[in-house]
C-alpha cells in the first residue's frame, strides 16, 4: 500500500467526539442524550439489541439525519449540521447495513465514485477530456484497482456491480468507502449475510483498515467478531449509552448482562 | 483509432452514405426531415443525459427548445435600422454583430448576426434552467414531473399570449445562419446537403462529448446518484449541485437544436413549446432505453423521420402516446436494450433494471 | 372597483374554483390509494363534458349527465386495468409515463371522435342569457348548478370515505397497504375503484361546468396543471384543503384579469404551483412538521 494513507498516529487525540446527541422519531427515544469519544487509530464498537439506535446514530454521525440537539466533533471541528457529502470531503466514509451498490455500474467504476473526492475534474473538463482529466482518471483507475486488489476482487472489476454475489458487494461498498481515504470509516453490520469464512477475513480486513492509520468505528450484531476486534465498545439499550469501556469490561456489566440476558425478575 | 471510437466513425460513416444513396437514387428530399430529426436530436440527447443517467424527469424541454428558438428568431428579425443611434446598436454594429441587407418585400434591415443571438439563446436558456432548477431539483417524481411540466406550460402561454411573440403566428422571415466559408444553414434547396453535413457533424460533436461526459469523474458522480443518491451523497458527491448542472446543460442542449431549427424552418411557432412535444422527447428517451445515449438517438432519429414525413398521418400524437405506454409496459428499461439482451445474453435476471427497485424506500423505513 | 363587479368577479371565481376544486380532490383520490398523480385527470373532465354533448339531442340531460358519467367511469377503470393493475412494482417514474401517455391517447381519441370544434351542453336551467340578480350583480343561474353539485358531491364523497365499509376499507389501503391486505382487503380493486371515482367525479364536473366554459378536446391540460396545483396547496391528500385551495385559486384568477391581459390568466396558477412546490411542498394548509412530503 502506498505510504501516503499512513498517517501520524495521535491516540490521545479523540478523532471523533459526540456530545449528548439527541433524535427521536415521533415519540420514539432513538438515540437519547449518547456521548462518547473515539481516539485517533482505534477500533471503537458499538453494539446493542435491535432498536437501540445505532444505524441511526450513524446516520447522525455522517449526516444523513440531524440531530435535534447534542454536537459533534470531527477531527477538532463541529461537523453536526453539516450536509453528507461535507462530511465525507472531512474525511469520514461509510457502508450500510443492506449494502447500497450503485446500480448499472461496473464494480470499478463503484470504487472510483469513492474517488470523487480526490479529483477534481468537472463538467466543462470531462465533456472535453482535457489532458489533465485524462491523467487523473488513469491515477484513479490505478487507485481504485488497487483497493480491489486489496480486498481481492480484482477479476471481477468489469462485472456489473448490482450482479455479484452479496457479500461481494459488501466488499465493493468498503473498497468504495476507503477510496475516499477517509480518517474515520463507520462499518454498519459489516458481518451480516457473511458466512463463517468471510466473517474471519472480514475481522483480518478491519485490522488491516486500522494499520492504515484510519479509524474505525463498528455496529455488529456478530459479538464475537465486535468483542475480538474492537479496542472499546459502547453499548447502547433503548438509545442509550448503558455501557462503555474494553471487551472484558463491558462483558462484566451487570447492566450489559441484563440488556442481552434479559431481566427475568422484571419479566413477569 | 481505439475501440472507443468506433460507433463515432461508424456514424460519420452511415451519414456519408446516406447523402450518397440519396443523391444516386436522386430521392434528396429526404435529407429535409433527416435535418430536422438531427436537430430534435440534439434536444433528445441532453435530456438522454438527464432522464436515463441522473434520473430526473423533465417535461419541460419543448420549453427551452422554444426559449432557444424564439431568441434566435426575434434577434435576428428585429430590425435594427430605427433604433442605429442607439448606443448598444452602435457598439453592435461598430463590432461587426449585425448584418444589414434587404429583405424578400425590399425594405432595408439591419439584424443582429445569428452568432450573437445564439449566445445569447445558450446563456438564456442556461440562466432560466438555472433559476427554474434550484428549487424544482429538489422534487422527486410526480413533483418534478408536474413542476417541469408546468414549467413548459408557462413558456408556451407567454409565447401564445404576448404580441411581441407573434402569439399563435410565432415569429417567422428567421434568415438562415451565415457560417464560415460563405455557406448558409437555411432551408434552402441548394443549400441541403451542405445544412446536412453541417447539422449531423453537430450532433456527432455533441454525441462524443455526452460519451466523454458520461465516462469522466462527473458522469460517474451522476450515474451514482441515478443508482443510489443518499450512497452517492456519502462518498461526497454534491448531488444537489451535480442534477442542477446537468439540467442547465440539458436545457442549453435543447436551446441549441432550437437556435437551429429556427434558422433552418425560417421561423418557429408556440406549438414548439407545447405539452406534446415535451411528451414526445420523454417518450423517444424511453425507446431508447433510457440511459443509452446510442439509443437514444436511434430512436430519435428513426420515430422523428417517420412522424415529419408525415407516416403517422392524424395519429401523429396519438402514436407517440402508444409508444409511451407500450414501452412503460412492456419493456420499462428501452425496447432496444430488451432487444439488445434478448440477441446477446438470453439472461434476463442478470440484466440491471432502469428504474432502481423500491428496495431503499423500505431501507429507509427502517432506519431507526 | 364597484361593490357589483367585486361579486361577479368573486362568483365566477368560485365556479371554476369549485371545478379546480373537483379536479384536485379526483387526484387526492387516485393518490391516497395509490401514492401516484394521475396526469390523465384533466381528460376525464373533458371526456364527461363531450360524452354528455354527443347524448344530448337524444335523451333529457340529467339522463345525459348520468350515462355520461357512467361511461367515463368505464373508461377509467378500463384504462387502470388495461395499464396499471397488471403491472408487479411498478417505478414510479413508470406510472408518471403511463398516466401521461393515457391522456395523451384520451386527447387524441377525442380529437377523432369530436374534432376540434369547441363545444358545449345546454344551460341546466335556462339560456345563456339568463340570470339572477344577486346585491346588484348579475349571474347565470348555471353558476348554482356549479356550486351545488360540487358541494354535494363533496359531501357525498366525505360520507362515503367516513361512513361506508368500502371507502374505509380504501383508507385503510392508503394508511397501510400491506395490513389491508392482510385485513382481507382486495387492495387491487380498491385501486380499480378509486379510478373510477375519480374518472366519475372528473366526469360529473365537466358536465356542468360545460356550458359556461365550454368543452375542447385539448382542455384536460390546463384543468390538470390547475387541479394538481390546488391538490398541492391544500395539501396532497387533503380534500378540505383541496376545496379551500381551489376556491382561492378561482377568485385570484376571477381577479387577474382586472390588472393582467386575459392571455396571461393561466400563467398565474402555474406560477402558483411552481411557487408551493419550490417553498412549500406539502401544503399551505397543512403544517409543516405534520405533513412530511411522501418521497418516491
Amino acid at each position: 500500500m502506498p505510504s501516503r494513507f499512513l498517517r501520524k498516529s495521535r491516540c490521545s487525540v479523540a478523532l471523533l467526539e459526540v456530545n449528548d446527541l439527541f433524535r427521536s422519531f415521533g415519540g420514539l427515544r432513538a438515540v437519547d442524550q449518547v456521548s462518547f469519544t473515539v481516539p485517533n487509530g482505534m477500533i471503537k464498537g458499538i453494539i446493542g439489541p435491535n432498536g437501540a439506535g445505532k444505524t441511526t446514530l450513524f446516520n447522525l454521525i455522517a449526516g444523513s439525519l440531524v440531530a435535534e440537539s447534542g454536537t459533534i466533533f470531527f477531527d477538532g471541528r463541529p461537523v453536526s449540521g453539516l450536509p453528507p457529502h461535507r462530511i465525507a470531503a472531512r474525511g469520514i466514509a461509510r457502508t450500510y447495513q443492506n449494502v447500497k451498490i450503485f446500480r448499472q455500474m461496473t464494480v470499478l467504476e463503484n470504487v472510483m465514485v469513492g474517488c470523487h473526492q480526490r479529483s477534481r475534474g468537472g463538467f466543462l473538463a470531462g465533456m472535453l477530456r482535457l489532458p489533465f482529466t485524462v491523467r487523473e482518471e488513469r491515477r484513479v483507475r490505478a487507485r481504485s484497482l488497487e483497493l480491489l486488489e486489496m480486498l481481492g476482487l480484482p477479476e471481477v472489476a468489469d462485472q456489473d456491480a448490482s450482479a455479484l454475489a452479496f457479500g461481494r458487494q459488501r466488499s465493493v461498498e468498503l473498497a468504495r468507502a476507503l477510496a475516499l481515504e477517509p480518517r474515520l470509516i463507520l462499518l454498519d453490520e459489516p458481518a451480516a449475510g457473511l458466512n463463517i469464512r468471510e466473517t474471519v477475513q472480514l475481522a483480518q480486513t478491519v485490522r488491516s483498515i486500522r494499520d492504515l492509520g484510519i479509524t474505525v468505528l463498528i455496529v455488529e450484531h456478530d459479538m464475537s467478531l465486535i468483542m475480538d476486534i474492537s479496542d472499546e465498545i459502547v453499548v447502547l439499550d433503548f438509545g442509550r449509552k448503558i455501557a462503555e469501556g474494553t471487551a472484558q469490561q463491558v462483558r462484566r456489566d451487570p447492566e450489559v448482562i441484563r440488556v442481552y440476558l434479559g431481566d427475568e425478575d422484571a419479566e413477569g | 483509432m481505439s475501440r472507443e471510437w468506433v460507433p463515432f466513425g461508424a456514424l460519420a460513416a452511415t451519414v456519408i452514405l446516406i447523402q450518397l444513396v440519396t443523391m444516386f437514387t436522386n430521392t434528396q428530399y429526404y435529407l429535409t426531415q433527416l435535418i430536422m430529426a438531427a436537430l430534435y436530436s440534439i434536444v433528445v440527447i441532453g435530456l438522454c443525459l438527464l432522464m436515463g443517467y441522473a434520473g430526473q424527469i423533465s417535461l419541460g424541454h419543448a420549453g427551452f427548445f422554444a426559449i432557444g428558438g424564439y431568441t434566435a428568431a426575434v434577434g435576428t428579425t428585429l430590425n435594427l435600422l430605427p433604433h442605429r443611434d442607439h448606443v448598444l446598436v452602435r457598439m453592435a454594429e461598430r463590432a461587426g454583430l449585425t448584418i444589414q441587407t434587404t429583405n424578400s418585400w425590399g425594405v432595408d434591415i439591419l439584424y443582429f448576426s445569428p452568432w450573437i443571438t445564439l449566445l445569447a439563446a445558450l446563456l438564456l436558456s442556461g440562466v432560466i434552467s438555472l433559476l427554474i432548477g434550484i428549487p424544482v431539483l429538489r422534487l422527486r417524481g410526480h413533483y418534478l414531473a408536474m413542476a417541469t411540466l408546468g414549467f413548459g406550460a408557462i413558456i408556451y402561454y407567454i409565447l401564445l399570449g404576448s404580441r411581441f411573440l407573434g402569439e399563435a403566428d410565432g415569429i417567422y422571415d428567421v434568415p438562415g445562419f451565415g457560417l464560415p466559408g460563405g455557406f448558409t444553414f437555411d432551408g434552402a434547396r441548394n443549400n441541403r446537403v451542405l445544412s446536412y453535413y453541417f447539422v449531423w457533424a453537430l450532433v456527432i460533436g455533441l454525441m462524443v462529448l455526452m460519451h466523454n461526459l458520461v465516462n469522466s469523474r462527473p458522469g460517474r458522480a451522476l450515474r451514482a446518484i441515478h443508482g443510489n443518491e443518499p450512497a452517492a451523497m456519502a462518498m461526497g458527491v454534491d448531488t444537489a449541485r451535480y442534477k442542477l448542472s446537468l439540467f442547465v446543460l440539458s436545457a442549453v442542449c435543447a436551446a441549441l437544436g432550437g437556435v437551429f431549427m429556427a434558422h433552418y424552418n425560417g421561423g418557429m411557432g408556440p406549438t414548439e413549446a407545447g405539452t406534446l412535444k415535451a411528451v414526445r422527447y420523454v417518450a423517444i428517451v424511453a425507446v431508447g432505453g433510457m440511459a443509452s445515449l446510442w439509443g437514444t438517438l436511434g430512436a430519435s432519429v428513426v420515430l422523428n423521420f417517420l412522424s415529419l414525413r408525415g407516416y403517422f398521418g392524424s395519429l401523429d400524437d396519438a402514436v407517440f402516446g402508444v409508444v409511451l405506454i407500450t414501452v412503460m409496459l412492456v419493456a420499462p428499461d428501452g425496447i432496444l436494450r430488451r432487444l439488445g439482451m434478448y440477441t446477446l445474453r438470453r439472461n434476463r435476471d442478470t440484466a440491471p433494471d432502469a428504474f432502481p427497485v423500491s428496495a431503499e424506500k423500505q431501507v429507509q423505513r427502517g432506519t431507526a | 372597483m364597484s361593490s357589483e363587479l367585486i361579486i361577479q368577479y368573486i362568483l365566477s371565481g368560485v365556479t371554476s374554483g369549485s371545478v379546480y376544486a373537483i379536479v384536485a380532490i379526483g387526484f387526492n383520490i387516485i393518490y391516497n390509494t395509490t401514492g401516484i398523480i394521475n396526469f390523465a385527470q384533466g381528460e376525464f373532465v373533458m371526456l364527461g363534458g363531450m360524452i354528455a354533448i354527443s347524448l344530448v339531442p337524444f335523451m333529457p340531460l340529467p339522463m345525459a349527465v348520468a350515462l355520461a358519467v357512467v361511461i367515463t367511469a368505464a373508461v377509467g377503470a378500463l384504462a387502470q386495468i388495461a395499464f396499471i393493475r397488471w403491472l408487479k412494482r411498478p417505478h414510479v417514474l413508470q406510472l408518471i409515463i403511463i398516466t401521461i401517455g393515457l391522456s395523451i391517447l384520451l386527447r387524441e381519441a377525442a380529437l377523432h371522435i369530436w374534432d376540434e370544434k369547441v363545444r358545449s351542453l345546454p344551460y341546466f336551467t335556462g339560456t345563456v342569457v339568463t340570470s339572477v340578480r344577486i346585491f346588484g350583480a348579475y349571474v347565470s343561474p348555471q353558476v348554482f348548478w356549479v356550486l351545488g353539485v360540487c358541494g354535494a358531491a363533496v359531501v357525498l364523497l366525505s360520507l362515503f370515505f367516513g361512513r361506508t365499509l368500502i371507502g374505509q376499507a380504501m383508507r385503510a389501503c392508503s394508511a397501510d397497504p400491506l395490513a389491508a391486505t392482510l385485513c382481507g382487503i382486495n387492495q387491487k380493486n380498491m385501486v380499480t375503484l378509486s379510478f373510477v371515482i375519480s374518472a366519475a367525479l372528473g366526469a360529473l364536473a365537466g358536465c356542468v361546468v360545460s356550458p359556461i366554459t365550454q368543452t375542447h378536446y385539448e382542455c384536460g391540460t390546463p384543468l390538470a396543471i390547475k387541479g394538481f396545483t390546488v391538490a398541492i396547496v391544500g395539501g396532497l391528500g387533503n380534500s378540505t384543503g383541496a376545496v379551500a385551495a381551489g376556491l382561492l385559486l378561482g377568485i385570484i384568477e376571477a381577479f387577474s384579469i382586472s390588472i393582467m391581459p386575459m392571455a396571461y390568466k393561466d400563467i398565474i396558477a402555474i406560477s402558483i404551483l411552481l411557487a408551493v412546490l419550490s417553498y412549500r411542498p406539502t401544503g399551505l394548509f397543512v403544517r409543516r412538521e405534520v405533513g412530511a412530503l411522501k418521497e418516491f
